[in-house]
C-alpha cells in the first residue's frame, strides 16, 4: 500500500553512467573512417612510388645506356635518350627562373615586411596571391607570345652580360655579408670550430657556384645566337614569373617570425631602417629564405606548361647549353611524349621513359623539399 | 672672450647639425629598388592581363555566344571554333575533385589534428602529406596514366573507361588532396580550445564536440582552402596531357549535364589553350582563340581564387 507513493531511489550503476552503445558506435564508426581518410595520403604515397618505380624499372634494364649519354639530343622515337639534353635544359631553364624570381620575390618580401604599412600591405598582398593563383598554362602563352618577341627578342649580346652580371654581383653581395656576419658570430660566440668549417664549405660551394654561372654567361654571350620563337631563356623569365609569388610569401613568413623586440633593439641603437633590415632581419631570417629558394627551385624544375609551350622544341630536341635555343626540359619531355598524335604508346621504351625521367623528377624535387622542410624547421626553432 | 665666442660657433653648429633634415640617401635608394621589384612583379602581371585580354577581343568581342558553345575545331576562322567541350571536362573535373578530395582531405585533417596520437608514425603520415604537396603536377599525370589509364594496378580502366573526365577528374583529385590536407589542419589547429572544453563540459562526445564546435567554427578556413585547391586543380594542365586529354579533333560535345559521357574521351580548358597556343605557330588564328579561352579559364579560377581570399579576409578581420 505504501510502496505504491514513494518513488523508487535512483540507483546510480556503471551502466546507467555509461554513453548510450549506439552514441559509442557512431563515435568508433567516425573514428575509423578518419583514420582511413589519413592513410589513404600514405596509399597515395605508395602508388606513386609504386607507378614510377615499376615502369622506370623495365627502361633501366632494357635500355641500352650508351644511348642515354653523349648523343645528339634527346629523340625518344628514333630510341635516343640523350639523358644530358634535358637535364641541362632543366637547369638553364631553373637557373633563368631564380635569377628573376630570386631579387624579384626577396625584394618584394622585404618591403612587405619592413617597410609597408597596413593599409599598403592589404593591397599588395592579393595582388601578389592572384599572381600565385594564375595557371601555369598561362603563363606558358605569356611567355611564348609576349616574353619571347618583347623580352627575350630583343636581349643584345650586351644587355645580356650587363643584367646577368648585375644579377649575380647583387646575389654575391647579399651572400658575402651573410657569411661575414655568420664568421664574426661564430669567433665571438667561441663556439665548436665545426660550425666554422661548415661556414667556410658553404661559402666555397657558394663561389664555385658563382664561378660556374659566370663562365657559363661568359660562354652563352662568346656563341650569342639570336632567339627564336621559343626558348629556354623565354621560358625561364615564364616560370620565374610564376616562382615571384612563391618565394615572396615565404621569405616573408620568415621575416615576420623575427620577433620584433630585435627590430625594437636594432633601432634602439641608432640604426636606419635599411641597416636594421640588412643586418639584423635578413640574417635572422636566413634559414627560411634559403627554404624559399630551394622550394621555388623544386617548383621551377618540375614546373612543365611553361617549358613545354615556350621552350622552343616540339617532340625532340638537339642538345645545346645556350639559353636562346629551344630545347626540352626533362618534364616538357615528358609532356611532348604524352601528347602529340600517335599519344604516349611509341616504340620500343618511349612510354617506360616517360616514366624513367618521372622518376629522376621525383627524386630530385624529393630532396630539395626535405632540405628546404629541414631549413624551415631551424627557423622554428630558433623564434 | 675668444674662447667664448668659439663655444657659441660649436654649439651653433651642433645645434644645426641635430635640426638638419639629413638625407639618407642609401636608405631611400634601397628602398626605392625594393619598391622596384615589387611594382615590376605588378607590372608583368598587368602586362599579361592586358595582353590576353586584348588578344582575345578578335573572338570573345564578336562572336562570346558561339565561342562558348563552338567545339575544337582544326581552322582557326571556323564558324563553330569554340570551347564548350572544354567547359564540360573543367566542370565536371572540378566537380570530382570536389566530391573526392574534399571529404578525404577534410576527414584526414580532423583525424591529424584531433585523433592521432603523438608517434612517429602520425609524424610520418605529416611529412608524408608535406612531401605530397611538393610533387610536381606532371607525377601526379603518370600516377593516374599507370592507375586510371592503363589500370596497372587493379584494373581501373574498366571503371574510368581508359582517357577519361573520370580519370582527368580522380588524378587531380589526388593531386589535390594533400593541399585540402594541409590547408584544413591549418585551420582546425586555430579552433580556441575554450570551446572544446566547453562542448566536453556538457557531456559530448569527442565527434558531437568536432561536428558541432570545430568544424562550423573551421568552416571559413576550411572552405578558403578548399577553394584554392580546386582553382589549382582545375588550372592543371600537364597532368591532364599525361592521362590523355584530346587535343585535336574531339568527335562528341555532350551537354553540360550529361553524366553519362564522364568515361568519354575528353579535353578541359587548359588542355584547349595549350593545343590552341601549339597551332598559333602555323595558324596565327589560334592566338586569339588561345586567348579567349584563357579569359574564360581564368574568369573561373580568379572566381574562386579571390572568393577565398575574400573569405579569409573578413573572418581574420571579424576574429581579429
Amino acid at each position: 500500500m505504501t510502496d505504491a507513493s514513494v518513488a523508487q531511489p535512483v540507483v546510480l550503476t556503471a551502466e546507467r553512467l555509461q554513453i548510450a552503445p549506439t552514441r559509442r558506435r557512431r563515435e568508433v564508426i567516425v573514428r575509423y573512417s578518419l583514420l582511413m581518410a589519413a592513410l589513404g595520403t600514405v596509399v597515395v604515397s605508395a602508388l606513386i612510388v609504386w607507378s614510377l618505380v615499376s615502369e622506370a624499372w623495365t627502361f633501366i634494364t632494357g635500355v641500352a645506356w650508351a644511348d642515354t649519354w653523349g648523343q645528339l639530343g634527346w629523340f625518344p622515337r628514333r630510341g635516343l635518350y640523350d639523358i644530358p639534353t634535358i637535364v641541362i635544359a632543366s637547369i638553364i631553364v631553373t637557373a633563368i627562373a631564380m635569377l628573376v624570381a630570386g631579387p624579384l620575390g626577396l625584394g618584394a618580401a622585404v618591403y612587405l615586411s619592413e617597410y609597408a604599412n597596413r593599409r599598403v600591405r592589404a593591397w599588395l598582398k592579393p595582388a601578389l596571391e592572384i599572381l600565385a593563383g594564375i595557371p601555369s598554362v598561362v603563363l606558358g602563352f605569356f611567355a611564348l607570345t609576349w616574353i619571347a618577341p618583347n623580352l627575350v627578342g630583343r636581349i643584345g649580346k650586351n644587355t645580356f652580360l650587363v643584367v646577368g652580371v648585375v644579377i649575380l654581383a647583387g646575389y654575391a653581395v647579399i651572400a658575402a655579408g651573410v657569411a661575414r656576419n655568420r664568421i664574426k658570430h661564430y669567433r665571438g660566440s667561441g663556439a665548436e670550430p665545426s660550425s666554422l668549417i661548415v661556414a667556410i664549405g658553404a661559402i666555397a660551394v657558394l663561389v664555385a657556384i658563382f664561378a660556374l654561372v659566370g663562365a657559363w654567361l661568359l660562354n652563352v654571350w662568346i656563341e650569342f645566337a639570336p632567339a627564336r620563337a621559343g626558348s629556354l631563356a623565354a621560358a625561364g623569365i615564364g616560370v620565374g614569373v610564376l616562382t615571384i609569388p612563391l618565394v615572396a610569401s615565404i621569405s616573408e613568413d620568415a621575416m615576420a617570425a623575427v620577433p620584433d623586440s630585435l627590430r625594437q633593439a636594432s633601432a634602439g641603437l641608432g640604426a636606419r631602417r635599411m641597416t636594421t633590415a640588412t643586418t639584423v632581419v635578413l640574417p635572422a631570417a636566413i634559414s627560411g629564405i634559403v627554404a624559399a629558394f630551394i622550394v621555388a627551385v623544386s617548383r621551377a624544375i618540375g614546373e612543365t606548361m611553361v617549358v613545354f609551350l615556350a621552350g622552343g622544341a616540339a617532340d625532340a630536341a638537339r642538345f645545346t647549353d645556350s639559353p636562346f635555343e629551344g630545347s626540352l626540359t626533362m618534364t616538357a619531355a615528358m609532356a611532348s611524349l604524352a601528347s602529340g598524335t600517335d599519344s604516349v604508346v611509341g616504340e620500343g621504351l618511349t612510354f617506360q621513359s616517360l616514366y624513367f625521367v618521372g622518376l629522376m623528377l621525383f627524386a630530385i624535387t624529393l630532396g630539395l623539399n626535405v632540405v628546404a622542410a629541414r631549413f624551415v624547421a631551424r627557423v622554428r626553432e630558433a623564434y | 672672450m675668444m674662447s667664448r665666442l668659439s663655444d657659441d660657433r660649436s654649439r651653433a653648429a651642433i645645434a644645426a647639425s641635430i635640426e638638419k633634415r639629413r638625407v639618407d640617401t642609401r636608405g631611400l635608394l634601397f628602398r626605392t629598388l625594393l619598391q622596384a621589384c615589387l611594382l615590376l612583379t605588378l607590372a608583368l602581371l598587368a602586362v599579361l592581363i592586358i595582353s590576353v585580354v586584348t588578344n582575345s577581343t578578335d573572338q570573345l568581342g564578336t562572336r562570346l555566344g558561339d565561342f562558348l558553345s563552338g567545339t575544337l575545331r582544326s581552322q582557326s576562322g571556323d564558324d563553330r571554333l569554340g570551347v564548350h567541350q572544354g567547359i564540360y571536362g573543367s566542370l565536371w573535373i572540378a566537380v570530382i575533385v570536389a566530391v573526392l578530395a574534399f571529404p578525404v582531405g577534410i576527414g584526414a585533417a580532423v583525424y591529424l589534428e584531433e585523433y592521432a596520437p603523438r608517434n612517429r608514425f602520425t609524424e610520418f603520415v605529416e611529412v608524408n602529406i608535406r612531401n605530397l604537396a611538393g610533387v610536381p603536377s606532371v607525377v601526379y599525370g603518370l600516377l593516374g596514366l599507370a592507375l586510371l589509364v592503363k589500370g596497372n594496378l587493379f584494373g581501373l580502366d574498366r571503371l574510368t573507361g581508359g582517357s577519361s573526365t573520370l580519370s582527368a577528374g580522380i588524378t587531380l583529385a589526388i593531386l589535390a588532396l594533400p593541399i585540402v590536407v594541409i590547408t584544413a589542419g591549418e585551420a582546425v589547429r586555430a579552433v580556441p580550445v575554450e570551446l572544446r572544453e566547453g562542448a566536453y563540459g556538457v557531456g559530448a562526445t569527442k565527434w558531437e564536440m568536432i561536428r558541432t564546435q570545430v568544424l562550423p567554427y573551421a568552416a571559413p578556413g576550411i572552405l578558403t582552402g578548399t577553394l584554392l585547391s580546386m582553382a589549382r586543380a582545375v588550372g592543371e594542365a600537364a597532368p591532364l596531357i599525361l592521362v590523355g586529354a584530346i587535343s585535336g579533333r574531339l568527335g562528341n560535345d555532350p551537354g553540360l549535364l550529361d553524366l553519362s559521357a564522364l568515361t568519354d574521351q575528353f579535353t578541359a580548358l587548359p588542355i584547349v589553350i595549350t593545343t590552341w597556343t601549339v597551332q598559333s605557330g602555323r595558324d596565327v588564328g589560334f592566338t586569339a582563340a588561345a586567348a579567349s579561352a584563357i579569359v574564360v579559364l581564368l574568369v573561373f579560377v580568379l572566381l574562386m581564387n579571390s572568393a577565398a581570399i575574400g573569405l579569409r579576409n573578413r573572418f581574420e578581420k571579424k576574429r581579429g
